[in-house]
C-alpha cells in the first residue's frame, strides 16, 4: 500500500519542531506501525536524511515505551492496543496518517516522536513502599482475598505507564495512571498500611508535575491499550478524601524527589 | 484548617468541592423546579407557595447563603481548574479527535459561563425586579405572566434550559463519580440517571416560559 505520513519532526528539546510530509510506498499491511516506520526511516538514511526518532522496546505491547499520537487518537484506531501491536491492516491504501509526539507540559519533547515521561517515574517514587516483609513468602491461602478484589488489582496492575491516558485527555490530566497505581496496591491487603499516605503523595506529585485535573471526559479510558477502567479515579478521590479529612502527614513522603 | 487548604490547593480537592457543590445546586434545582410547577395549579397555589417559602426570613437567608455559597465555591474551583488544565497543553495536537467524550462535557465550562449569566439575569428579573415591568412582591403568578410577555424572554429561557440540560447531562453523572459514589461498573460512561435528570429538570423549568408564550397559562 502506499500512505503518505505527516511527521511531526523537532531536533532537540524546547527548539521549533513542525509536521513535514513523508511518501511512504510500497508498504506491506502485514507490517506493524513501528516496522512501517522502520522502513520509512531506512529509506530516509539511504538518503543521508536524519530518520524519525521514537520510542520502543519490546514490540509486544507490554512495556509502555512505544507511543504516537496517530491520527488523533492515542496509539492510533484500534482499541485496546500499542502502537506496537497496531498492524497497517488497519489502514487503506492511500492514507494521509498524521503521526505526533504524546503533548503534555509534563511531557517534554526530547526529540521527533520521543517524550520524556519521568514525571511518571516520580509519581511512583512519591508513592514509596509497601511494608511486606521480606523473606521466605507466606502460603499462598494465608492472606484470603476475594476474586473480584483480586480481579480489581489485577486489571489495574495492567497499566504499563505508556502515557496514552495523558495524551488522549483534553485536560493533560495523569489521573487514569495514578489512579491505577494508587488503586492496584490499595486494593490489596498488603497496601493497607500505607493507603493513605500513599494516596495523598502521589495526588500531590501528580499536581506538581504539571498535569491537569480530571473532568470525566473519559478520553483516557478509551485510549488505554491496558482497558483500566474510569472506576480507579472514583477510587483515587475516594482514598485522597479520606487521607486528607483524617490529617494524615504526607510531609516526609511527597518530600522525596 | 490546614488539611483543608492542602486539600483545596490539589486537583482532586478542588474538583471535589465541584462535586458536592454541583449535586447541592442539582438537589436545590429539583426543588426549586417541583415549586415552580404549581404554576400550572393556579395564582392561589403559587400564593400559598411564596408565602410558605417566607414562614421565616432568617431561614430564607440561610438557605439564600447556603446557595450563594456554593455557586461561588463551585465556580471559583471551575475557573481555578480550567486555568489548570489550560497549562498543561501548552502546545497541542495538529490533529485530535474525541472518541467518546460527549458534547456536553466538552461544553461545560462554556456552558457554565452562560448559566451563570442567566442566573444573574433570573434573579434581577423574577426576584429583585431590575428587568421586570411590574414586579408585585408576594405575587407570582401574575409576576411571571407578566414577565414573560415578551416572547425575548422566553427564548432566552428555554435556550437557557437546554445549556442546563447538557451541563447536567454531564455533571449528574460526573459528580457521583467525582465523589467516588457510584458503583464500579462494565460500563462507566453509562449515564442513565444523568439523561433521566437533565431531561426532567431542564423540560420542568422550560414548561412554564413555554406554556405562557402559548398562553395555557394567563
Ligand atoms: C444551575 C447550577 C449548576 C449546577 C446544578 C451545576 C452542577 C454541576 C455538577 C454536578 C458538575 C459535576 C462536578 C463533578 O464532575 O464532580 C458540574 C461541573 C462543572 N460546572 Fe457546574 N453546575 C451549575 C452551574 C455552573 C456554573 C454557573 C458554572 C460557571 C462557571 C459551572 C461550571 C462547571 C464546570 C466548568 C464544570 C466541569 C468542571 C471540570 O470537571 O473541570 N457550573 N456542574
Ligand atoms: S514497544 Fe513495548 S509496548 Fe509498544
Amino acid at each position: 500500500m502506499n500512505l503518505t505520513l505527516h511527521v511531526w519532526r523537532q531536533p532537540a528539546p524546547g527548539q521549533p519542531g513542525r509536521i513535514v510530509d513523508y511518501p511512504a510506498p510500497d508498504i506491506s499491511p502485514d507490517m506493524s506501525f513501528l516496522e512501517m516506520l522502520d522502513v520509512v526511516n531506512e529509506r530516509l538514511i539511504e538518503r543521508g536524511e536524519e530518520p524519525i526518532a521514537f520510542d520502543h522496546d519490546c514490540r509486544e505491547g507490554i512495556c509502555g515505551s512505544c507511543g504516537l499520537m496517530i491520527n488523533g487518537a492515542a496509539h492510533g484506531p484500534m482499541k485496546l492496543t500499542t502502537a506496537c501491536q497496531l498492524h497497517m491492516r488497519s489502514f487503506k491504501d492511500g492514507d494521509e496518517i498524521w503521526i505526533e509526539p504524546w503533548r503534555a507540559k509534563a511531557f517534554p519533547v526530547v526529540k521527533d516522536l520521543i517524550v520524556d515521561r519521568s514525571a511518571f517515574d516520580r509519581i511512583i517514587q512519591a508513592g514509596g513502599y509497601i511494608s511486606a516483609p521480606t523473606g521466605t513468602a507466606q502460603d499462598a491461602n494465608a492472606l484470603p482475598i476475594g476474586k473480584p478484589e483480586a480481579d480489581w488489582a489485577m486489571d489495574n496492575a495492567a497499566c504499563i505507564g505508556c502515557g496514552a491516558c495523558v495524551a488522549a485527555c483534553p485536560n493533560a490530566s495523569a489521573s487514569l495512571f495514578t489512579a491505577a497505581k494508587i488503586t492496584h496496591l490499595g486494593a490489596l491487603p498488603q497496601g493497607q498500611p500505607e493507603r493513605m499516605r500513599r494516596a495523598l503523595a502521589m495526588v500531590d506529585r501528580m499536581d506538581l508535575e504539571g498535569f491537569g485535573g480530571c473532568t470525566l471526559f473519559g478520553e483516557c479510558q478509551e485510549a488505554c491499550p491496558k482497558g483500566i477502567s474510569i472506576d480507579a479515579i472514583m477510587q483515587m478521590n475516594r482514598d485522597y478524601v479520606l487521607a486528607s479529612a483524617t490529617k494524615v502527614e504526607a510531609k516526609e513522603w511527597s518530600g522525596s524527589a | 484548617m490546614r488539611w483543608l487548604l492542602k486539600f483545596w490547593d490539589s486537583t482532586v480537592g478542588k474538583k471535589v468541592v465541584m462535586g458536592v457543590t454541583g449535586i447541592g445546586l442539582m438537589a436545590f434545582l429539583l426543588v426549586h423546579m417541583a415549586g415552580n410547577l404549581q404554576m400550572f395549579l393556579g395564582a392561589d397555589a403559587m400564593r400559598r407557595y411564596a408565602e410558605l417559602l417566607r414562614t421565616s426570613e432568617e431561614l430564607l437567608w440561610v438557605a439564600r447563603l447556603g446557595l450563594i455559597g456554593m455557586a461561588v465555591l463551585h465556580i471559583v474551583a471551575a475557573l481555578q481548574l480550567t486555568a489548570i488544565n489550560a497549562k498543561a497543553r501548552p502546545e497541542g495536537y495538529a490533529r485530535k479527535v474525541p472518541q467518546v467524550s460527549t458534547l456536553a462535557s466538552r461544553t461545560m465550562r462554556l456552558g457554565g459561563i452562560l448559566l451563570a449569566a442567566f442566573i444573574v439575569y433570573h434573579l434581577g428579573h423574577l426576584t429583585l425586579g431590575w428587568f421586570h415591568p411590574a414586579l408585585v412582591h408576594l405575587q407570582p403568578y401574575g409576576n411571571v405572566i407578566i414577565g414573560f410577555r415578551s416572547p425575548l424572554v422566553v427564548a432566552f429561557y428555554v435556550v437557557a434550559m437546554f445549556f442546563l440540560g447538557l451541563h447536567l447531562f454531564h455533571g449528574a453523572w460526573a459528580g457521583f463519580r467525582t465523589l467516588g459514589l457510584a458503583k464500579r461498573s462494565a460500563e462507566p460512561l453509562q449515564r442513565a440517571f444523568a439523561l433521566w435528570f437533565a431531561v426532567i429538570v431542564s423540560a420542568g423549568f422550560a414548561l412554564i416560559p413555554i406554556a405562557v408564550y402559548l398562553g395555557i397559562l394567563a
